[in-house]
């Protein structure tokens, strides 16, 4: 958004598609999501030193009122089926942060039986967070990353469209 | 033993302890009972798999024993011997007394008598054997599984066992991590 300095005080000028873009990066409601240590980690980040609120990003326990899924931790086999029906619950446009070592790739456990080894098996993922478990800071830069992805959208030219998949 | 507790003494209480366990139940259970076993952190009784559950109920309701908690319930899968093992450890939280029974399934068709009546804990330690294990528990009022999902194939703590290629379309093929060349080791 640019602020032209010869209109009066109040004003914005900006593009339809950045302005949408912008609204919905500044309020990313995540799932709460949380498989395993990672999601010690996510806790912290929504509490006050990191605060994710700062974002306008709010917990929910309901993938129905979601835009973001944080898959934080190891994914079973059985959980991975799970998974895919609560991604599927979502509403469009939906996003998937894949946090830590374990949902990127099965961590420590990948040669485990009941191991789904990577979150990406099951459903698309926008952005990888590396680390076993990642620092508050970590998960924040992967979101701040998201939201840069989610400023390079565009909703009017639907033949441009890179809506999430 | 009364007063067991401690490290100093602790083997030997339980040593004479065994020995004497061992007499009464023999006395009792006659040849469902065998002698002890030898082990090298701890010794066990072995039990018939038919006769375990009463073993459990007279250790327990004993005024001589009073075996009042089971502690843990597991197996072990030992395909060279062609059995599957059951482990109970049981505590007497009075003299602190610990004693371990073991129970020797068939490999084929691993049948135990389930001691879920005599604690409420087995439940759920059954179920995890069984689901592991493959160990039908005779009279267990609700033996599924308890970890792995219900349409699970196969029970992989056995030695045995392969994994599937995939499950519902997810590949569970991985590629090993021992096989990866580490250069400048051999």
């Amino acid at each position: 958004m640019s602020l032209i300095n010869s209109v009066p005080e109040m004003v914005l000028t900006t593009k339809i598609d950045q302005l949408l873009n912008w609204t919905r990066k500044s309020s990313l409601w995540y799932m709460l999501f949380g498989l395993a240590c990672c999601a010690i980690e996510m806790m912290q980040t929504g509490g006050p030193r990191s605060d994710l609120d700062r974002f306008g990003m709010a917990p929910r326990a309901t993938p129905r009122a979601s835009d973001l899924m944080i898959v934080a931790g190891t994914l079973t086999l059985k959980m991975a089926l799970r998974t895919k029906i609560l991604y599927e619950q979502m509403p469009d446009p939906k996003y998937v942060l894949s946090m830590g070592s374990c949902a990127n790739c099965g961590g420590l456990f990948q040669l485990g039986y009941s191991v789904c080894d990577g979150v990406d098996k099951v459903i698309p993922v926008d952005v990888y967070v590396p680390g076993c478990p990642p620092r508050p800071e970590a998960l924040t830069e992967g979101l701040m990353m998201l939201q840069d992805k989610m400023m390079q959208e565009k909703w009017l030219v639907r033949s441009e469209s890179p809506a999430s998949a | 033993m009364a007063g067991a507790f401690g490290v100093a003494g602790f083997g030997l209480a339980i040593d004479m302890d065994i020995q004497g366990i061992q007499k009464k139940l023999e006395a009792t259970f006659g040849a469902a009972v065998g002698p002890v076993m030898e082990g090298s952190v701890e010794n066990w009784i072995e039990v018939d798999p038919d006769k375990i559950d009463g073993v459990a109920e007279y250790l327990q309701s004993h005024p001589d024993f009073n075996y009042e908690v089971l502690t843990n319930l597991t197996g072990c899968d030992y395909p060279d011997k062609g059995h599957i093992q059951v482990v109970y450890s049981f505590v007497n939280y009075d003299s602190g007394s610990e004693l371990t029974i073991k129970v020797n399934a068939d490999r084929e068709a691993p049948k135990v008598n389930t001691v879920m009546h005599v604690w409420a804990a087995a439940d759920w330690l059954e179920r995890e054997v069984f689901d592991l294990l493959g160990i039908d528990f005779i009279g267990h009022t609700d033996q599924r599984r308890i970890l792995l999902p219900d349409d699970w194939v196969g029970n992989p703590l056995r030695k045995d066992y392969v994994e599937a290629p995939d499950y519902h379309g997810i590949s569970t093929m991985r590629e090993s991590l021992l096989s990866v060349d580490i250069p400048g080791r051999s």
